[in-house]
């Protein structure tokens, strides 16, 4: 019975989110079949677009890994976009600083940059917890608008082209500071491999360490943790940290692989969409790299959606959001 | 009303807490439910109030079948159910209580509402302030308020699951005068208990549960002899009386001193307190709820920062060191509510263990689970090694807790160490704590029987309104003068004698 309930109830969740979608496909009178072929399959269609999904979903799973983190230790980190834009504001520092230095070192120096700040801002949701009472969730979202208006007065300010501000970002990196990028396929190889390995720590010191264990512990009870001697507070700081050092790192990965510059919209919401993979994925790591393939596909299939069909690629929004929706709301009923 | 079941089932995972029960409870009659922890009296209960759903079997209602979808639905068939924590809105008023959960139109305005609360407290001989809030009343009085609640509602059936848990003797009184009046006036009452004199009392007929079933099938009308409604709960383990021991005297230094501390929780405000807890001792605290005992506990567990003084643990000063390092000075908490504060419910016994260890990066699940499984022995504990902790009953539970502290443990607080827990479980909890002390521990615990206290501390110390007397030797002390202190009586002539 619990057996066959554990597969129907996902099952539900993803019909009931493409009854959603194709309400609204059927709602601007196109063939929702003609549409999903291109959510569904568009991001494996060419080689380009497939690359396009992997430069997507790398960040994307490092956002989600790190609220995996966050998550099982308790916590609602919604303030990891901040961290992700944090992470590449950092980043670009040393990038700036000594772009004639050796590339390796400062592509090192970048992702450690990167990975600081974000770890940094996210301490700071803990320390407003801890210090102010302020919920992580307020805490987080707040920040996220700093962050944003700190990246657009980087922009705009001291980090503006030379020939005039623009709000398209700052000038292009020195070609030889972008990471490898293979070009006729706009991947850069080491950003999914980064994410993948990531990924496996994070599952390996989750499931195996004492660490992941204590964390675990503090998510579930934090009072009778503190009994048995864990030190709450340090966990739940360490989760933040580690969230933020992850999102820092997608931040740095947007810099170097994909935009090559610092731009306003540099998170592009890729922590809210890891928001969303980390709540339908339970925080399960074994679960987070293939939902969030499919995430990056949808997005990026999506996008053809306005060429061909002539409707906006916010459907692919819709159906992500939808499945996060059920998949909770058929959770909520056991 | 005429309440039963046929067949009635009901299954956690593997564990049939109510296996194919059939029983009924006539009408107008005080009915006495017992039976050990795990036992399923419990989970009847909740059946019976649409708290739970069973898997098999019907709920008849006056002998009509009846499906119940929730605690709402069973109040609009009339029955009510009065937990053991009050289930009620603390910042709410006795009246804002009493309106917000009524059903439409049982209320015509809030001064209908009140004059039908104000009529009722007098007839079952209840004294409450309908503009009283909830959090400023005694647990006694918010019992009194929602049984009146459920009786404003419509229930013909009122079921109490250890309603003499955590109040005062003049509200047990109280409360079985009101019972009586409830019972004469045609009503059925469920009254669920350990307490076998209490049944005794109160009950008319008494049904005993033993691991999911009733044993005999059927009712009993009181009176039943002590021994055999024991021997029905708890086979013939439940009858042996405890073993005494005489007390080692050990020379070691106190296990905690407290040198002019003065430390404030909430209202309460401990002033000036001077007390050694010497090793090899069990220290009762007596006193009524919100006495100062909870707050005389924390401190010694490092959670309250004293305002100024210093608490010395093993003769090292700790004042404001928090619990971290009263822990790992060898002090061990074991908070009452065990599934909130004591343990991680979903987690295993071995995944505890795990938890405790306190090097290494990987867990060493080995290790783990070998010590889940030695103490599983030890403590008699019903579970295996990987079991979820809120999968156990409230006595493996406690015996989980207690098996966690490690056997370097020099001071041991327990917060009502065998709260909830039925006579076999609260001797063997006893036993493994008698043995702790006997290997030089101090244990101090806080508890609100008073049977407890006599029986099993060495030294008793009273507190009264937030302040705390000198300890007193068990055997300078007789349960009549205990009962005093308690009050108050004499508590100053105590205080200042010393």
């Amino acid at each position: 019975m619990k057996r066959v309930a554990v597969l129907i109830q996902p099952l539900l969740a993803l019909v009931a989110a493409f009854v959603l979608t194709t309400l609204a496909l059927l709602s601007t009178g196109v063939s929702p079949l003609e549409a999903y072929r291109l959510i569904l399959f568009g991001a494996f269609s060419t080689p380009v677009r497939l690359s396009d999904m992997i430069m997507l979903a790398a960040p994307l799973l490092l956002c989600a890994v790190g609220l995996s983190i966050t998550f099982t230790g308790g916590l609602y980190n919604l303030g990891v976009e901040g961290q992700m834009i944090i992470g590449a504001i950092a980043a670009m520092v040393p990038l700036r600083l000594w772009p004639d230095w050796p590339p390796l070192l400062l592509w090192l120096m970048a992702a450690l940059s990167g990975a600081v700040g974000g770890a940094l801002w996210a301490l700071l949701i803990g320390v407003l917890r801890r210090y102010a009472g302020v919920s992580e969730i307020f805490a987080g979202l707040g920040m996220n608008f700093l962050a944003g208006g700190l990246a657009l007065y980087m922009v705009l300010g001291p980090w503006r082209r030379q020939t005039s501000a623009s709000l398209s970002g700052t000038d292009l990196l020195p070609r030889e500071l972008w990471l490898p990028t293979i070009d006729r396929l706009r991947l850069a190889p080491a950003a999914p491999v980064i994410a993948v390995l990531a990924l496996a720590i994070v599952w390996w010191a989750l499931t195996q360490t004492r660490w992941g264990l204590e964390v675990r512990a503090v998510g579930l009870n934090p009072a009778a943790s503190e009994r048995l001697g864990i030190a709450t507070a340090r966990r739940m700081a360490e989760t933040l940290a580690a969230c933020g050092a992850l999102a820092g790192i997608a931040g740095m990965l947007q810099v170097v692989a994909v935009h090559h510059a610092l731009i306003p919209n540099i998170s592009s919401g890729i922590g809210l969409l890891g928001l969303l993979v980390a709540l339908l994925s339970r925080a399960d790591p074994r679960w987070l790299l293939p939902i969030v393939v499919a995430f990056a596909a949808f997005t990026v299939g999506s996008i053809q959606l306005p060429l061909t069909l002539g409707i906006d690629s916010a459907i692919a929004g819709v159906l992500q959001g939808a499945l996060v929706l059920f998949a909770l709301a058929t959770r909520a009923r056991q | 009303m005429r309440i039963a079941v046929e067949q009635l089932t009901k299954r956690f995972g593997t564990v049939w807490a109510n296996n194919r029960l059939t029983i009924e409870f006539a009408a107008g009659q005080i009915h006495g439910v017992l039976g050990e922890n795990g036992a399923g009296k419990s989970t009847l209960m909740k059946v019976l109030s649409g708290y739970l759903r069973p898997d098999e079997g019907r709920i008849l209602f006056d002998g009509k079948p009846c499906q119940l979808r929730g605690p709402g639905d069973a109040l609009a068939a009339g029955v009510g159910m009065v937990h053991q924590e009050p289930l009620d809105i603390p910042a709410f008023t006795v009246l804002e209580n009493l309106l917000c959960a009524a059903p439409p139109g049982v209320f015509r305005s809030w001064r209908a509402a009140q004059r039908a609360l104000e009529e009722l407290a007098e007839r079952l001989g209840f004294a409450v302030d309908p503009a009283a809030r909830l959090d400023q009343l005694t647990i006694g009085q918010r019992q009194q308020v929602e049984i009146m609640r459920l009786l404003l509602c419509g229930a013909q059936v009122l079921i109490l699951d250890e309603p003499t848990t955590g109040i005062t003797a003049a509200q047990t009184r109280a409360l079985f005068t009101a019972l009586r009046q409830i019972a004469a006036e045609g009503r059925t009452v469920l009254f669920v208990s350990h307490k076998l004199e209490e049944v005794a009392e109160l009950c008319h007929t008494v049904t005993v549960l033993r691991n999911g079933e009733v044993v005999p099938p059927g009712q009993l009308v009181m009176p039943q002899p002590q021994e055999y409604l024991l021997t029905l709960m708890f086979g013939d383990a439940g009858t042996t009386p405890p073993v005494y021991r005489p007390l080692p005297s050990i020379d070691s230094p106190p296990v905690w001193e407290l040198r002019q501390v003065t430390v404030r929780s909430g209202t309460l405000h401990l002033l000036d307190l001077n007390h050694r807890f010497a090793a090899g001792r069990i220290i009762g605290l007596a006193g009524l709820d919100g006495s100062g005992q909870q707050v005389l506990l924390r401190l010694l567990a490092g959670q309250l920062t004293p305002d100024r003084g210093q608490i010395l643990v093993n003769g090292r000063d700790l004042s404001g060191a928090g619990a971290i390092a009263f822990r790992e000075a060898g002090i061990e908490y074991l908070p009452a509510d065990r599934l909130r504060d004591g343990l991680i419910g979903a987690l295993s016994l071995a995944e505890h263990f795990a938890l405790l260890q306190r090097t290494g990066v990987i867990v060493d699940r080995r290790t783990a689970e070998e010590l889940a499984r030695q103490a599983i022995a030890e403590y008699q504990i019903k579970a295996t090694p990987l079991t979820p902790i809120a999968a156990l009953s409230g006595g493996n539970q406690q015996r989980a807790m207690l098996a966690l502290v490690p056997p370097t443990a020099r001071g041991i607080l327990a917060e009502q160490p065998t709260r909830g827990l039925d006579v076999a479980s609260a001797r063997a909890i006893w036993s493994r704590l008698q043995a702790r002390r006997d290997a030089g521990c101090c244990i101090v615990f806080a508890s609100p029987d008073l049977d407890e206290i006599m029986e099993y501390s060495d030294e008793v110390i009273v507190c009264f309104a937030g302040r705390i007397g000198p300890s007193i030797p068990r055997a300078l002390l007789s349960a009549g003068r205990l009962a005093e202190l308690i009050g108050g009586v004499g508590f100053e002539a105590l205080v200042e004698a010393v």
